[in-house]
């Protein structure tokens, strides 16, 4: 695969999801990727996550990050 | 035993134990103490006057073996509002309470003189002393004092300096299992207690339980509805990283307010986040869980070391945490800790008072970020009552007012908390029309707005913030009545088994035959007692809108601002 079909994505970890892993990482994935393949990509059961967001927003596991995007991947959590 | 009304007139030094009026059976909780205050309180009066009454009530389930039933409501007119006011704690209180067959204690009047008292409550008197030693001491010296001249058993509920100087921040505190506190923290009751001249209330253990109707079915449900709550993920990750687990997601969702909310993210959220503080609390030898009273089986308090490893703070919650890390711009949680602690014993409500340093820091008074500056006007100011320390133990308004600050972020003068209504819409209706001025936990859209609880809906957009926040205002005015901790809502909005098995918990407890619209209805009919109690006392929609900087001013990351108009947010009463 050429190079220009690679996107880096900033991929941010929290709570027990860093355990093992990371707070914060640059990341290569194929242009096309979805948020969902990022997630399995770091080992990471879908169903065990709550929240996704890029670049402070909300998003589907479907979505497809772009170059330079911040995924931000919580698991359940809760407070108040 | 019947459960009963206890009574106490300071004006007279007299008590009684009265029945329970027919019309007050079904309630508990918030709904109980709203109802008397309606009842019995003049909207108009000085809330810190004698016609001002201070009331006291466990919820509907409290006492028994429900799991997260020992919630304290305690209600008046607020001092720092000038509306209706319930706030609800942990501890060992409710409970207590409820097993000595109080249903409420209704304090009222006024002594003469300066004298202080406290009171001595069991099953089957009220008692009166004068208190000679206690004044001026602080939460965790008076609950010392106070065991060793009853017994550790005893329940005792306090108020530091802050309450006896009248403070409108001041709140009420709660012995929790390990003699330590839980505050029944915003709108100044304490201050409705100090005006009253009473330093504390202890309540005399006893062996006596409360009873249950249909024990057999009540044991059923409890066992459904515990496992809801231990099942639910959400219960899992609070026992790990308390409330606090919030400071990063919601500064990631560009919601958390910083520097006097002139910005939605803080460059130190990672040093002040729930991740930071497990981490250090497992490093000193802390506890990650603890319960506030007993049955809970979430537990989302914990026990905070110092760095020699001694004990510092529990309940050590998100929003304290907010308050005077991001918004005071403070990134050592340390002298957070710290200032939790201070504010634990002086008995004053760590989000006011947080929020009120945030606006004083504004106002030049001291240099955002100065955690140890935080810390010594606690110490010098605002517990040995100083005229600085009295301005901004008097809330964010107060300060604003003071220091001719504009930027001041409250509604009905009670501070805003830990979540930018610019950046999450839901919560600004919540702020704006909730009965008790700004306070996240009367309609908590941050479930829905951000956490993917209850369903998901975008933060930022209009489309059914009001509809979201008028159905959590009323489930949670009907949970806030029942003695059960906010936190099993989590699990209510998620699992269908959860308020079907509280439910069967009232009936079997009380031999009734409730449904769960009955339990809406319920939720309904407190929000527009206490609406009707606040339009008497002068308020007008005019009062439910956010200060006018949020709608002037964009907030990054998102640049955006509070753009639900006044005609928006008054279709929340549309019901």
């Amino acid at each position: 695969m050429a190079a220009e079909d690679r996107i880096s994505i900033t991929v941010k970890l929290f709570a027990f999801f860093r355990e093992n892993r990371f707070i914060e990482q640059q990341q290569q994935f194929p242009a096309g990727t979805t948020v969902r393949d990022i997630i399995l990509s770091q080992g990471i059961a879908p169903e065990e996550v709550g929240v996704t967001m890029i670049n402070s927003r909300q998003c589907t596991l479907d979505r497809i990050p772009v170059q330079g995007d911040q995924l931000a991947i919580f698991p359940v959590i809760g407070g108040g | 035993m019947a459960d009963k009304i206890f009574r106490v007139n300071m004006s007279t030094l007299s008590t009684a134990i009265e029945d329970v009026p027919t019309d007050w059976s079904g309630l508990g909780g918030r709904g109980l103490t709203s109802t008397i205050v309606a009842a019995e309180v003049e909207p108009t009066c000085h809330p810190l006057g004698g016609k001002n009454k201070l009331v006291f009530a466990p919820g509907l389930l409290s006492g028994t073996a429900a799991a997260n039933s020992g919630r304290l409501s305690v209600g008046a007119k607020s001092p720092l509002t000038g509306t209706i006011k319930e706030a609800n704690a942990g501890g060992t209180a409710a409970q207590m309470l409820a097993r000595i067959g109080c249903k409420a204690l209704i304090i009222e009047g006024l002594p003469k003189g300066d004298s202080w008292y406290n009171i001595l409550i069991s099953a089957d008197a009220i008692t009166i002393n004068e208190e000679t030693e206690l004044a001026g001491k602080g939460n965790f010296d008076v609950v010392a004092a106070v065991q060793a001249r009853t017994s550790e058993k005893h329940g005792i509920m306090t108020i530091g300096p802050a309450g006896e100087m009248k403070l409108l921040s001041a709140n009420i505190s709660i012995k929790d299992p390990d003699s330590r506190l839980r505050s029944n923290g915003r709108g100044g009751l304490g201050a409705v207690m100090g005006s009253k001249r009473i330093k504390y209330i202890a309540i005399e253990p006893t062996e006596a339980k409360v009873e249950i109707a249909d024990p057999d079915k009540f044991k059923e449900a409890n066992r459904t509805f515990t496992k809801a709550l231990v099942d639910n993920p959400i219960s899992q990750a609070l026992g790990t990283y308390g409330t606090n687990v919030l400071v990063n997601i919601i500064n990631e969702a560009g919601a958390l307010p910083s520097r006097n909310f002139t910005a939605g993210q803080f460059d130190g959220h990672e040093e002040i986040s729930g991740e930071t503080m497990h981490d250090t609390i497992v490093e000193r030898g802390g506890k990650p869980r603890h319960n506030c009273h007993t049955g809970c089986v979430i537990q989302c308090s914990q026990i905070y070391n110092d760095v020699n490893k001694k004990y510092k703070t529990s309940g050590f919650e998100y929003e304290s945490i907010w308050a005077m890390g991001a918004d005071c711009c403070v990134d050592n949680l340390d002298h957070i800790a710290e200032a939790d602690h201070l504010m634990d014993d002086i008995g004053i409500d760590t989000i006011e008072t947080s929020v009120a340093m945030g606006v004083a820091m504004e106002g030049g008074v001291l240099e955002f970020g100065d955690g140890e500056g935080i810390c010594r006007i606690l110490r010098e100011d605002i517990a040995k009552g100083t005229p600085l320390g009295r301005i901004i133990g008097c809330g964010a308004g107060s300060v604003g007012r003071a220091f001719g600050v504009t930027r001041v972020p409250v509604v009905k003068n009670q501070a805003i908390p830990a979540y930018d209504p610019r950046a999450i819409k839901g919560i600004g209706i919540t702020y704006a029309t909730s009965t008790q001025g700004a306070d996240h936990t009367m309609g908590y859209t941050i479930a829905t707005n951000i956490l993917g609880v209850g369903g998901s809906l975008d933060p930022l957009s209009h489309e059914g913030q009001v509809e979201l926040s008028r159905n959590l205002q009323i489930a949670t005015a009907a949970i806030d009545s029942t003695g059960m901790c906010l936190f099993i809502a989590f699990a209510a909005l998620d699992d269908a088994t959860c308020l079907p098995a509280l439910v069967d918990m009232i009936n079997a407890r009380f031999g009734i035959h409730l449904v769960a619209d009955d339990v809406t209805n319920l939720g309904i009919s407190i929000l527009k007692t206490e609406r009707a109690f606040n339009e008497a006392a002068g308020f007008t929609n005019k009062d439910d809108r956010l200060p006018e900087f949020f709608s002037e001013e964009p907030i990054a990351p998102h640049n955006v601002v509070w753009d639900i108009s006044g005609e928006e947010i008054d279709t929340f009463w549309n019901f």
